[in-house]
């Protein structure tokens, strides 16, 4: 819902830039140090781009995600949005980029307020921009359209869905406000195989119509790959590789990224063969590694 | 573990203590005209003057409030104003009797809200139904109703047990039986609806964890499961309710005693309350106070064997 | 692709709230606690319109009058008549309860909010403040508080109010510190909404029906506390209270018992009157469950039709890797018994065969009833659930009905079942040694110490590197995956010749998925196990698996040798679960001449252009 006076400005290639990022919990208890959950990360988003963020548990991926959105305390480094500081906004401040980054959670079960109807879920940001109730009515049917569900789901509730839906319920919400970005935090993964892929599709279909851009969080390297133009991978709060999405899914250099490559099992029990072998080989290939790095050390 | 016990204890301490300072500054800053009632309507100026000063009231209230917390420490609260009693000896001839009637509930509540909570909740069907029809009937029914109730139809019309009065055990087991049979029951009954409830809900709850299912896969039998496992951690939630439902019987014993004409520290607390004889009030305040830090700790304890993660924390 | 599930049944439930009193109305208890409570209420509002007499109206003639004639319900003590004296005492009592109540509500819930929702300092001090006042029972405060004030009702409710107020303070902040955890009070910030919008509209729906619970539960208690006042004598004499009417025909209680009946009737029927009702608003609750999250199991299935099954042909077993038959699972249905007493079928016509030395892998997506035939094996179908049709033979012996003593002989001995979440299937309360030596020693009879070396033996054998220290540890000191090598152990601890395996390493991060599974194979291989692998992923089922059965509403459609299956998948649903596989997919390529943007000028974050989203 921008407009106008856009010439006047000058234009940059990148939307989202984040710089040496750090964030810090505290961690309960007297004098604890608190726990660091990003240790200096940095990486940029181009308009209309898919970056894809791969990692475990612990990795500090989900983190990432919440510090770009305001959510996590950015202890250090910046995150800038159209050149513009966003990591120490405050509410009121941040309440004005809801219109430009906007977000997807991964569970489709607790992401959507239950005792709200679709409509009222889907208008909300939308009245609170004060938006009169015809036009965000009809707006609502608009979003329902686009993430193809019918417009006669308005007065239903959440738990009437299936998973699936309700994440095309979540992607409905995020879009309503045109977004320019939108934080992505494992969408897919607690979907079935078959539903995943049609809500990849969705997100695919979506980007290609209205330049969004995604910073795509999950822990699968293949989701990853299907949808992202490029990709890091986290390991223990850094990002370890980052580069083109081909490569880094499919030619990754960094060991960590190589083990993560070949623990995923394929869905050919020949080839799943070869590749435990070859994961073997490399895992004692990096152990001797680490001895000898050890012995030298 | 002693550490823990030490900040129990240090908690509890600073409860007792600020209890009983807002329980004094309350108390004695409220009791005007004391010595006007004391000395009824007919006293003369002078004469009310005169109690006053004899009570110590015609001071600024720090001084009385350094005055008393001296006292305290030295083990003494006072006297009555009304019968010159000392505090300490009215309430701990009496304490007696209501810490029996307390603690009998209170072992009663715990025995049969465990045995119908885990017979409820294993058993299901028309047995928890009933167990639960009955418990929510216990727990709405004031307990002072249920006591009444018992006088009524069980000593009064039936004679089976003495309606009023105490008799204490070693004066005769067999009468002291007799005469604290209902108020025990009448107090424990609101208990063992409250806590079977609380017990049925945990059972049920622990059945339908997953590490049930496990420990049945490896060939133990159900009965052991819910002993050995469930009882376990159910147990940590059904403590805090016991704890929380002692407190509600040290409250309860009031009225109980009333009714069955019980020589308690209820029966004493009723008459200083409505006298406003506020030496006595302050002693009772921090009594109950230092029972309840005593049982809470003790529970805490109980919690802290049961369950791993408080013992940590 | 597969059709949409159609989900959006035509008798959806609307949202709660209004709805409630609604389906109160239908529940027989509530409707009855609704209809006294509002008697009540009429009563109280129209006492003075419907009461024979003035309350306080006292009648020499008329002291311990019976029943009947100018006094229906008879006279008391001093002569007032009983019934007018009831109608009133209605509305004191009632409104003494209001006053608690509401001086609970606003104290309670409005703390409540704040410290749940802001948490820091305010939650420190309210939850201390809180403990403080619910370290002393009620009534000796009231007590207390009656020394000095005197007898007023009004008083000693107000000061019960805020004795009361922790009931809702714990409740609103449980409540709310939960919410503001959930991921919809997150994406609600991102959209753009302000904390009293947050609170108003997405808090405050979900405390609304706890915090009325508690309320007729709190009003239940406002009243007897206040009879119990006034029954021992320190209320206010100049109000008609049931309880003050109580303390009365106590006094007569040898000489005039009836006296007592009636106001103890009302106090008994009110109180129990608003327990009920709390209990049926809780029950309407639970039953139209306002936030189920999905349950793993027993889905709601479309009667799918049966349909032949696709059977590939066998690649013989030319290494001899198999033994003989172990398991042979026939025609099995499992149903659900209903509140209706109907039988809801989750499993149809399931037919499975387990060799020993093979790994045969259930495979669907959620609800299709793998789960539940695995579980079935082991007879240990959660509630409700059971074997309605088939036969289960597992080495000559039926399983689907033998009795639990038999089956007791047979898990952990000869069955053993690894589960799907490692930590939930760990008791929280014992170590990880004791849970390993308990089964040990019930099903091998070995003393304590032969049991614990065994243990030990099995935590290294599963590849724990410090086994010592984790048979001591509680479950919650160790990682998921160490959890899991436990629970392997477990299973395998008393040698069993068929493993049940329910989606062993799908909470598991992927390269702790590949060692786990590597183990799997391993003890596979080294105890001759037969194995029922059930799994969503194929890529397990390719990396362990020599049979694999495709389940889908319940039964099988598709079974036969991996190698064959994958290489040449029939079934259309088969085919469409291989479709949607992403691997070894085509990558996105790179980005195309990527747009330009504008950068974003300070001025959007002026108060005056925030709610109007404008950013330019």
């Amino acid at each position: 819902m921008s407009t106008s006076a856009v010439s006047e400005k000058p234009l940059v290639s990148t939307l989202l830039d984040v710089k040496d990022v750090t964030v810090d919990y505290p961690i309960k208890g007297f004098r604890k140090e608190p726990f660091r959950a990003l240790k200096g990360v940095s990486l940029d988003i181009r308009p209309g781009e898919t970056v894809g963020l791969v990692g475990e548990s612990g990795s500090g991926k989900t983190t990432l995600g919440r510090a770009v959105l305001g959510l996590a305390p950015v202890t250090g480094g910046s995150i800038t949005y159209r050149s513009q500081e966003i990591s120490q906004l405050g509410r009121k401040a941040r309440r004005a980029l809801s219109s430009e980054i906007q977000v997807v959670f991964q569970d489709p079960y607790t992401s959507l307020n239950p005792s709200l109807t679709i409509e009222q879920i889907l208008a909300e940001p939308l009245t609170v921009r004060n938006v009169p109730a015809k036009e965000a009515g009809k707006r609502v049917r608009e979003l329902l359209d686009q993430v193809g569900l019918p417009s006669g789901s308005v007065d239903r509730l959440p738990r009437e869905f299936s998973g699936g839906q309700r994440q095309r319920i979540a992607i409905a919400r995020a879009l309503a406000l045109d977004p320019r970005l939108i934080v992505c935090d494992e969408p897919v993964s607690a979907l079935d195989l078959s539903t995943q892929a049609r809500v990849l599709e969705l997100f695919k279909e979506i980007q290609e119509r209205t330049g969004v851009a995604y910073l795509f969080v999950s822990h699968d390297l293949e989701v990853v790959r299907h949808l992202s133009h490029r990709v890091a991978v986290m390991y223990h709060g850094e990002i370890v590789e980052w580069g083109d999405g081909d490569q880094v899914t499919a030619r990754p250099e960094h060991p960590y990224t190589q083990r993560l490559f070949l623990a995923a099992p394929v869905p050919d029990p020949v080839r799943q063969e070869q590749r435990r072998a070859e994961r073997r080989r490399l895992e004692l290939e990096q152990r001797e590694a680490d001895l000898q790095a050890g012995a030298v050390a | 573990m002693l550490t823990f016990i030490i900040r129990r204890l240090l908690a509890g301490a600073v409860l007792v203590v600020v209890i009983t300072t807002v329980a004094f500054f309350l108390l004695y800053a409220g009791s005007g005209n004391v010595a006007r009632k004391i000395l009824g309507n007919s006293a003369t100026q002078a004469g009310v003057a005169e109690k006053n000063h004899q009570l110590g009231l015609d001071r600024p209230i720090l001084v009385q409030f350094g005055d008393w917390l001296t006292n305290a420490l030295h083990g003494s609260f006072g006297d009555s104003w009304f019968t010159g009693q000392p505090v300490n000896d009215a309430i701990a001839s009496r304490l007696g009797v209501t810490l029996t009637l307390v603690i009998g509930a209170t072992v009663i509540t715990a025995v049969f809200a465990v045995v119908l909570g885990v017979w409820a909740a294993t058993r299901r069907g028309w047995v928890d139904r009933i167990v639960q029809f009955l418990s929510v009937l216990g727990f709405g029914i004031p307990g002072f109703l249920i006591a009444l109730a018992l006088v009524l139809v069980l000593a009064i019309n039936l004679k089976l047990f003495a309606p009023t009065g105490y008799t204490s055990f070693s004066d005769s087991p067999s009468e002291w039986i007799k005469t604290v049979t209902l108020p025990v029951i009448a107090l424990a009954i609101g208990g063992v609806a409250g806590v079977t409830q609380q017990v049925r809900g945990s059972v049920i709850d622990a059945l339908r964890q997953d590490y049930v299912r496990t420990l049945r896969s490896r060939g133990l039998s159900t009965t052991s499961v819910v002993f050995k496992h469930v009882l376990r951690n159910a147990g940590a939630p059904a403590l805090a309710v016991l704890a929380v439902q002692f407190v509600g019987l040290l409250g309860g014993a009031v009225i109980v005693e009333q009714v069955f004409a019980i020589p308690g520290v209820g029966q004493v607390a009723v008459t200083a309350t409505s006298q406003g004889d506020i030496p006595l009030v302050m002693g009772l305040v921090l009594a109950t106070a230092v029972i309840v830090v005593i049982v809470n700790l003790v529970i805490d304890l109980a919690q802290g064997a049961i369950n791993p993660k408080v013992r940590l924390s | 692709m597969i059709e949409l599930p159609t989900v959006l049944a035509d008798e959806a439930p609307k949202a709660t709230g209004t709805s409630l009193f609604r389906r109160l109305t239908k529940n027989p208890v509530g409707l009855g606690s609704l209809i006294w409570l509002a008697l009540l209420v009429l009563t109280a509002i129209f006492a003075n319109v419907i009461a024979p007499m003035d309350p306080n109206a006292a009648d020499i003639n008329a002291v311990l009058a019976k029943p009947g004639g100018a006094h229906p319900l008879g006279a008391d003590s001093a002569g007032q008549d009983v019934l007018s004296r009831l109608f009133f005492a209605s509305r004191y009592s009632l409104l003494g309860a209001m006053l608690a109540l509401a001086v609970a509500a606003v104290f309670g819930i409005i703390g409540g909010l704040i410290a749940g929702y802001y948490g820091k300092w305010f939650n420190a001090v309210s939850s201390w403040l809180t403990g403080l006042l619910m370290a002393l029972p009620g009534i000796v405060v009231l007590l207390a508080a009656r020394s000095v004030l005197g007898p007023s009702l009004w008083g000693s409710m107000a000061i019960f109010g805020v004795l009361l107020s922790p009931a809702f303070f714990r409740l609103v902040f449980a409540a709310v510190s939960a919410v503001r955890n959930e991921l919809y009070v997150d994406a609600a910030r991102v959209s753009g909404l302000s904390d009293a919008r947050i609170i108003g509209r997405h808090i405050l729906t979900v405390v609304r029906a706890p915090v009325i619970i508690q309320a007729a539960m709190i009003t239940g208690i406002a009243i007897a506390i206040q009879a119990g006042l006034d029954f021992l004598g320190l209320g206010d004499t100049s109000i008609p209270t049931w309880g003050s009417m109580l303390s009365d025909g106590f006094q007569q209680i040898y000489s005039n018992p009836l006296l007592m009946i009636w106001p103890s009737l009302a106090i008994a029927l009110t109180c129990v009157a608003l327990t009920l009702l709390a209990n049926a608003m809780r029950d309407e609750l639970e039953r139209s469950g306002g936030r189920k999250r999905r349950r793993r199991g027993a889905v709601e299935l479309s009667p799918a039709e049966a349909e032949p099954i696709i059977v590939h042909d066998e690649i013989p077993d030319t290494e001899g890797r198999f033994g003989e038959e172990l398991l042979r699972v026939d025609r099995l249905a499992v149903g659900y018994d209903q509140p209706d007493g109907s039988v809801k079928r989750v499993v149809h016509d399931v037919s499975l065969v387990v060799k020993r030395g093979e790994v045969h892998g259930l495979i669907g997506e959620s609800g299709s009833g793998k789960t539940q035939t695995a579980w079935s094996v082991l007879r240990l179908l959660p509630e409700g659930g059971r074997v309605v049709g088939g036969a289960i033979s597992f080495e000559g012996v039926d399983l689907a009905d033998a009795s639990e003593r038999k089956l007791l002989g047979i898990r952990g001995k000869k069955i053993a079942y690894i589960p799907q979440e490692p930590m939930s299937n760990l008791d929280p309360s014992f170590t990880i040694g004791y849970q390993l030596v308990e089964p040990i020693r019930n099903s091998l009879g070995l003393s304590k110490d032969e049991a614990k070396a065994k243990a030990i033996g099995l935590l290294t054998r599963v590849g724990i590197p410090n086994p010592e220290r984790t048979f001591t540890a509680y479950p919650h000191e160790v990682s998921g995956g160490m959890a899991q090598r436990v629970l392997i152990a477990g299973a395998i601890s008393c040698d069993p010749d068929l493993l049940i395996a329910d989606e062993p390493t799908t909470a598991l991060d992927v390269t702790v998925q590949a060692e786990v599974l590597d183990l799997l194979r391993d003890l596979q291989r080294e105890l001759q196990m037969g194995v029922i692998l059930v799994t969503h992923n194929f890529g397990v089922v390719a990396d362990l698996c020599d049979r694999v059965s495709v389940m889908r509403n319940g039964r099988i459609v598709e079974t036969g040798p991996v190698r064959s299956l994958f290489a040449n998948p029939q079934h259309e649903y088969t085919r469409a679960l291989f479709d949607a596989i992403l691997e070894e997919g085509p990558p996105r390529g790179e980005l195309k001449e990527p747009d330009l943007v504008p950068i974003m000028t300070e001025s959007v974050f002026l108060p005056s252009n925030i709610n109007k989203g404008v950013v330019l």
